[in-house]
């Protein structure tokens, strides 16, 4: 462990703190006499029973593979803030595929499902990236038009082609198409009457992000192409000194990072438990893979844990409508936790400065000049 | 043995400030070892180092960036804290960073007052602060337009902006981190000027550089510091600069350079008619330029800055497209070539711009050695980086080139000395061989003995036979290590002269426009 991969993670803890200090005001404020209780609840619900623990992984997997997208964009330089467009792309690919395809065997299906979805996300991804290589549009604008073309999209595609009148979304998948469990069902299970169990929905998809993470971290730290990415998104005169095409790494980089997110799309409607709406609303995670690649500082092993952590936080929120408080304060008190989770640099910065100053420590990293 | 007043518990009131005993280390380094430092009041104090010495962390502890370990820190003989710069600027401490802060898209006048705003019920009261600061500009004869935005002014022009900030916060201590570095030789005279002064006034100066010349003419004393300790404080008027540097290096320095002579070969470089059309209104940074680098000889670009130089390099470089013209490498038209086929071609390219250019700061010292040459198969196999041979390459250079970083190669470039910032850039263009070498100000921020080196190795380019391009705007440098000088006037080449041949006065009316050469030039 070197000393800034410590102050990372000591970063990371104090904004959470923070977050969860104003959190637990929002809660004292709406409903006083449960506050406790609630609070209780979103810190250790997600670690009371091995299911719990199952779902914490099953409600992370997409806001890894969205954290993934935006940091991936980031260390280019680039905002992705259309993780959600792409994400919502992908997983209408994957069950446009899922739904229809019945001739095809199922693992033969699921894969084919996954690559479409992952390339449907990187197509709407290079969008925005090509604007920008090309026409110098900037980022955040086309992303934002790029999410809603998308949102429209998916919702006319869905009531086209995949629409369950009964719930008044997409159909669900056929069990043949979703994920494999790899025997998680017997893990993270739950006892609740002799010889019933209540089974998280916990997949492969998972293993997949985790998978996918360390695939990420590879190709930033030690492949050329992440050498080349990276010094464009430090400093782009110095990448054009070099003769770092930046057009070329703006919009690779925009692919892959589309390719995350609509993986992460995948990774999502393929488990079973999410059916997609065709009411024109933006999707949140790719907003919430923002909060998480801050939270877990854009890196890939970090947003591992972050997302985690965020989904542990959201179940444990979720089940606060128990206690009687509406779910517009649990999103509140989430929210407000996440929002902390931006100052996570800032935070950085100073007890880089400042803690090396109270112990006496050697070091600190500033303009050498 | 230590002076007899350290026996009272406060410092001494001879002095404005006192640094005693300070130290201040980094990870792998003692930047400042047990140092103490004395200011009078109303005294220009050299401060003189090789790079990484550990002058600039000293300064930055005076200011309030970095907090001492051990030390402490008197004015007028009363012990103070300074712990952030706001401290620093309560005890009328100011400080001119090597590189600039201020606020691009700011007024001269915006940025002067800013943090130290009048408001009168929460509104901004600029007026009284308009006529404060022209008073000051009047009084230094600054010549300076305060309502520009500062994006817009030259270098220069920047650093006076610079020092109008302390002197309207009214500092009286001031320091200057390699004020000279980025001047103009005229500018350079203006600036020492200024710093007399100011000190006349009764300001004290703490002035950090690298160049003799220029300590001798304005310092009264100068303390030298070596790896991190000091070594002494001499009176500037009782010393030679051979032995300033010799205290500063531990050895003796040749400050002037012996060389054969040039036998050029065959042509590298060939430029024809390259021009480039300014912006409307404005004039064409270059007319029609044209020349020959040829093997074996060291070719100089000389002239005030601003006069097409940095143009022409980012034609040559492929830094920016040109209007019309020619270029070719050993006869191959390279005029519309990327920046990386010219590379290929065999082109090196220092810089003038280090911070924009050369450097990838977040990248560390070793992630940078390789920044031209990464997908080279020496440092990659199938689209993976050999680290270990990538740090064993960092390695190599940093032992021959002499780079002091405190983590080695692992060391982020950020947390480097100037200096050594520079000199990873020359090592890694020298290093890669090239035919030809284009290096714009390559000494820029060095120290003598640094220089020295830069320049020997320069001339064992060109005595390999290699072209050299240098680009300076140091006569000095210009007249010792060149073969050929170009003399460039408002984009055009208007001299050609070989440096045997004309005196500094000459090559000064060059420049200046005041006279040039017709026929024949240049081809
Ligand atoms: N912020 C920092 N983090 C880590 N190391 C640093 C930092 N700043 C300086 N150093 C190290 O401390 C040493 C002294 O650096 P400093 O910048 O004071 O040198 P300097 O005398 O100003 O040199 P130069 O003439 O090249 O500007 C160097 O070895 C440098 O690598
Ligand atoms: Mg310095």
């Amino acid at each position: 462990m070197n000393r800034d991969a410590v102050m990372s993670f000591l970063s990371s803890l104090v904004v959470l703190a923070a977050g969860l200090l104003i959190g637990f005001i929002v809660l004292l404020v709406s409903n006083a006499s449960a506050s406790w209780e609630a609070f209780r609840t979103i810190l250790t619900f997600g670690f009371s029973g091995i299911r719990n623990v199952g779902d914490v992984l099953l409600g992370a997997t997409p806001i890894i593979m969205t954290g993934l997208s935006v940091a991936f964009a980031f260390k280019t330089g680039l905002f992705n803030i259309g993780a959600t467009g792409q994400f919502a792309f992908g997983g209408l690919t994957a069950i446009l595929i899922g739904t229809n395809f019945e001739g095809m065997p199922n693992g033969l299906r699921v894969l084919f499902a996954l690559v479409a979805a992952t390339t449907a996300g990187a197509l709407w991804g290079a969008v925005p990236g090509l604007l920008k290589a090309f026409r110098n549009v900037h980022e955040v604008i086309s992303c934002i038009m790029t999410n809603y073309i998308g949102m429209f999209l998916v919702t006319f595609l869905i009531d086209r082609y995949a629409f369950n009148p009964a719930i008044g979304k997409s159909q669900a998948l056929p069990e043949g198409s979703n994920l494999p469990t790899l025997g998680f069902e017997r893990i993270f299970r739950e006892e609740f009457l002799p010889g019933f169990f209540r089974v998280s929905r916990v997949n492969a998809g998972i293993v997949i992000a985790v998978v996918v993470a360390v695939i990420i971290y590879i190709i930033l730290e030690k492949t050329t192409f992440g050498y080349e990415l990276k010094a464009c998104g430090f400093n782009k005169d110095a990448a054009k000194y070099a003769g770092i095409s930046q057009n070329r790494n703006i919009v690779a980089s925009m692919m892959i990072s589309g390719a995350l997110a609509g993986l992460g799309g995948a990774l999502l409607y393929m488990s079973g438990t999410e059916s997609m709406g065709a009411s024109n609303v933006l999707l949140p995670y790719g907003f919430t893979g923002i909060s998480v690649a801050f939270l877990g500082l854009n890196h890939p092993v970090g947003i591992i844990f972050s997302g985690s952590l965020v989904s542990y936080l959201f179940l444990g929120g979720a089940r606060t409508q128990v206690m009687g408080f509406s779910i517009e304060v649990v999103e509140i008190v989430i929210s407000v936790i996440i929002y902390f989770c931006a100052f996570v640099f800032l935070v950085k910065t100073f007890l880089g400065k400042h803690i090396g100053k109270l112990l006496r420590r050697k070091g600190e990293r500033g303009d050498g000049a | 043995m230590r002076p007899f007043f350290y026996i009272f518990k406060g410092g001494n009131p001879l002095y404005i400030i006192e640094m005693r005993n300070i130290t201040k280390s980094f990870p792998g380094i003692i930047a400042n070892d047990d140092i103490t430092l004395q200011l009078k009041k109303g005294e220009i104090h050299a401060l003189l180092g090789e790079n990484g010495a550990g002058k600039s962390t000293l300064m930055s502890v005076l200011f309030g960036l970095y907090y001492p370990e051990a030390g402490a820190i008197y004015k007028n003989g009363e012990p103070v804290q300074i712990q952030g710069p706001n401290d620093a600027n309560r005890l009328g401490i100011g400080m001119v960073h090597q590189h600039f802060k201020l606020v691009h898209n700011f007024t001269v006048l915006e940025n002067i007052v800013l943090g130290v705003e009048t408001t009168r019920s929460g509104v901004l009261q600029m007026k009284e602060a308009r006529e404060k600061v022209l008073a000051l500009s009047k009084k230094y004869s600054f010549d300076i337009d305060i309502d520009k935005e500062v994006r817009h002014i030259s270098v220069g022009m920047q650093q006076r902006v610079e020092i109008l900030k302390m002197l309207y916060r009214e500092n009286e201590i001031l320091i200057f981190d390699e004020p000279t570095a980025v001047l103009t030789p005229q500018e350079i005279e203006a600036l020492m000027q200024t710093m007399r002064d100011m000190a006349a006034e009764g300001k004290s100066i703490l002035f950090i550089t690298h160049k003799l010349d220029e300590i001798k003419q304005v310092a009264d004393r100068c303390s030298v510091l070596r790896k991190g300790k000091m070594i002494g404080t001499i009176n500037v008027a009782e010393t030679t600069k051979e032995e300033m540097s010799e205290m500063m290096v531990g050895r003796k320095v040749l400050l002037s350079l012996d060389k054969e002579e040039a036998s050029p070969g065959e042509t590298i470089m060939s430029v024809r008619n390259l021009t480039q059309k300014g912006k409307a209104g404005e004039k064409d940074p270059l007319k029609k330029i044209s020349f020959d680098v040829k093997a074996g000889e060291i070719l100089c670009i000389a002239g005030i800055e601003g006069n097409g130089q940095t143009e022409l390099v980012y034609a040559l470089t492929g830094l920016k497209h040109i209007d019309g013209g020619q270029v070719t490498m050993e006869g191959v038209d390279i005029t519309k070539a990327k920046i990386r086929k010219r590379t290929e071609t065999g082109i090196s390219h220092i810089p003038e711009d280090r911070h924009r250019h050369g450097l990838v700061l977040e990248y560390t010292l070793a992630q940078n050695t390789i920044l031209q040459t990464y997908y080279k198969p020496t440092h990659q196999s199938m689209g993976f980086l050999k680290a270990r041979e990538v740090i064993a390459y960092a390695n190599r250079l940093i032992e021959r080139f002499d780079i002091r970083a405190g983590e080695g190669a692992d060391t982020p470039a950020r947390a480097m000395s100037g200096g050594n910032q520079q000199k990873v850039i020359l090592a890694r263009e020298i290093d890669r061989d090239p035919k030809l070498l284009i290096a714009v100000q390559p000494t820029r921020g060095l120290d003598v003995g640094a220089i020295e080196y830069i320049h020997r190795q320069l001339l064992a380019q060109r005595d390999s036979g290699k072209a050299v391009l240098l680009v300076s705007l140091e006569l000095e440098e210009v007249m010792n290590v060149s073969d050929r000088i170009l003399v460039m006037y408002e984009g055009e080449i208007v001299a050609d002269v070989n440096p045997k041949d004309v005196t500094f006065r000459e090559l000064g009316l060059y420049m200046s426009g005041a006279k040039r050469m017709e026929s024949g030039v240049a081809v």
